[in-house]
């Protein structure tokens, strides 16, 4: 199974990234763009899709900082 | 008093850090596939980029073996000290509370800083008075601490925030100035800037001794602090 899995800086943590970006796009002439947030994606093949969750939680992102989102290919 | 540096791929502090240890006792390197701590009383988790930082700063160097001995050594109530990554990997570990985070400026930080002591009755702050200011240098990246506000509230209650830094000195963008924890027992320190580089005057500061002192003292007079014990042997 195929599965791809966001990894998002938590919601009111500081997200200095996305704030570069969001003040660069203007400077390119694109207006209008709100709440830029930058993560990480990983794409990974898996035997055992149950087990993501904990994948997720131990080590693919620190829930301290992060939320993710798990996508299995097909669903 | 042996010091124990651990010594990951990628690390590049820890010879920095075996030769400020040397200055107040024995030290010996160890290595991440070490699967024992060859009877350190102390052990170093140094700077550098572990197994090159990837997925984040510290996430895979805690699943080095020698990790495993380092959590039961802290366990076990032995001292161990975590600078710059080293910091990070034991947050990644969760030897310590908190996270680092990618510095507000996304810039690099290399430059002396003001730290101010706000707990001295400690085995890694015992040789420095309460309020003291010492002057340590950062370099990093990844250095701003942060923890949830009700985590926050808890630690500064607890007294595990033992270094901060001076107002106006905040390189990093960290929550509350916080430039270094420690744990609930406080036998586990992390901290941001490196002491290993300020110990002799040639560089502009000796302010870094006093953690090395303080742990060398709490290792060869156990007891004489609160909440400091002594390694099991």
């Amino acid at each position: 199974m195929r599965a791809r899995i966001l990894v998002r800086p938590k919601e009111g943590i500081l997200d200095p990234q996305g704030l570069a970006v969001e003040r660069a796009l203007p400077a390119l002439g694109f207006t209008g763009v709100d709440n830029v947030h930058i993560g990480r994606l990983i794409e990974l093949e898996v035997a055992d899709p149950s087990r993501l969750p904990e994948m997720c939680e131990r080590l693919l992102s620190n829930p301290l900082i992060e939320d993710y989102e798990i996508i299995e290919d097909g669903k | 008093m042996k010091f124990g540096i651990v010594r990951f791929p990628g690390s590049c502090d820890e010879i920095d850090a075996l030769q400020a240890a040397e200055r107040v006792g024995d030290a010996v390197l160890l290595w991440h596939a070490d699967h024992d701590l060859r009877g350190v009383d102390a052990v170093i988790v140094p700077g550098g980029f572990s197994y090159g930082d990837y997925l984040r700063a510290g996430a895979i160097a805690r699943f080095a073996p020698v990790m495993d001995q380092v959590a039961q050594f802290a366990r076990d109530g032995g001292l161990v000290l975590g600078i710059c990554n080293g910091f990070q990997v034991l947050c990644e570990a969760g030897l310590l509370p908190g996270a680092l985070l990618t510095n507000v400026s996304l810039k690099f930080v290399f430059r002396q800083v003001a730290l101010d002591v706000a707990v001295a009755d400690t085995a890694f702050t015992g040789a420095c008075a309460l309020g003291e200011r010492i002057s340590i240098p950062v370099k990093h990246t990844t250095g701003r601490f942060y923890a949830p506000d009700a985590e926050l509230d808890r630690l500064e209650h607890a007294g595990q925030v033992l270094l901060r830094y001076a107002p106006g000195n905040n390189p990093n963008g960290s929550v509350r100035d916080i430039a270094g924890v420690c744990n609930q027992e406080r036998n586990v320190f992390g901290l941001m800037p490196h002491p290993e580089h300020a110990v002799d005057a040639l560089t502009g500061s000796t302010d870094g001794l006093k953690i090395f002192e303080s742990m060398r003292a709490s290792v060869e007079r156990p007891g004489l602090l609160s909440g400091a014990s002594s390694p099991a042997s």
